[in-house]
């Protein structure tokens, strides 16, 4: 096999490949970067055809609250990007419930549908994944 | 193994970086392959030449340099991260390159496992 029929090879064997990604925030959307960036590795990841969830745990659960204003702020409002997430097959949105419990949140306040699942279920998500990356 | 690194804290202000070059070594020393260290967030502040520490602390970055030339461990920076920070091709130190965050994703995909180092 010739070196460029051998890289053509290891190409298709890597595009291949189905991992299964989950991003896991723990962060308020505002007051540092980490969820805005972490969100630009979520829709990056779309492209690779991998299996992606997303889960919120800890303040990371107010990433997903509706009506943010930040103009007051002079930051962005990337909120609705939770919304495009299912226009990129990224359709997994696990939540604590517990999380969301300590601070008084509703599913009903959240704005995309997600799965709220316990702490334990939670633990049991992770286990399954190949990947897991935490912002 | 094939281990990807992910850096995700900026050099002196947190322990993330520390640790991760410590563990870096020690895989390499257990036989292990670094696939690529990904630096994100305020970890792309690890990839400056510009920094100087005082004399009688450790220098971050050179450490980073060493790395690389040693083991050609692949130290990639994303460039938006970069930009966002100042970190541009005229200030990386050597053996850092800028590339995009697909290199990360690729960690995750081609790596054994992929070890976050983060707040």
């Amino acid at each position: 096999m010739t070196q460029v029929a051998e890289e053509i090879d290891r190409e298709a064997d890597a595009e291949a490949v189905v991992k299964k990604f989950m991003f896991v925030n723990r962060k308020a959307p505002h007051g540092t970067i980490y969820a805005l960036e972490g969100l630009e590795v979520v829709l990056i990841s779309a492209a690779f055809d991998q299996d992606v969830s997303l889960a919120f745990l800890d303040d990371g659960v107010y990433q997903l609250l509706k009506g943010q204003e930040t103009k007051a702020l002079q930051v962005k409002n990337f909120s609705p990007t939770y919304r495009a997430l299912e226009g990129y097959d990224v359709e997994k949105l696990y939540v604590e419930r517990e999380s969301l419990e300590a601070r008084g949140i509703k599913e009903e306040q959240l704005l995309v549908p997600v799965q709220v699942v316990s702490a334990k279920e939670m633990t049991e998500l992770m286990e399954a994944q190949d990947v897991i990356v935490g912002f | 193994m094939k281990i990807g690194l992910l850096i995700n804290e900026g050099p002196y202000n947190h322990q993330a970086a520390d640790s991760a070059w410590h563990f870096a070594r020690a895989a390499l020393a257990k036989g292990h392959q670094i696939q690529r260290v990904f630096f994100y967030n305020d970890g792309v502040n690890n990839a400056t030449k510009l920094t100087e520490p005082p004399q009688d602390d450790r220098n971050i970055v050179n450490r980073w340099s060493k790395l690389a030339e040693e083991h050609g461990t692949d130290l990639v920076v994303c460039v938006a991260a970069g930009l966002r920070r100042g970190l541009v091709e005229d200030n990386l130190a050597p053996g850092f390159r800028i590339s995009g965050l697909g290199q990360l994703v690729e960690a995750g995909i081609e790596s054994d496992r992929l070890v976050v180092f983060g707040d």
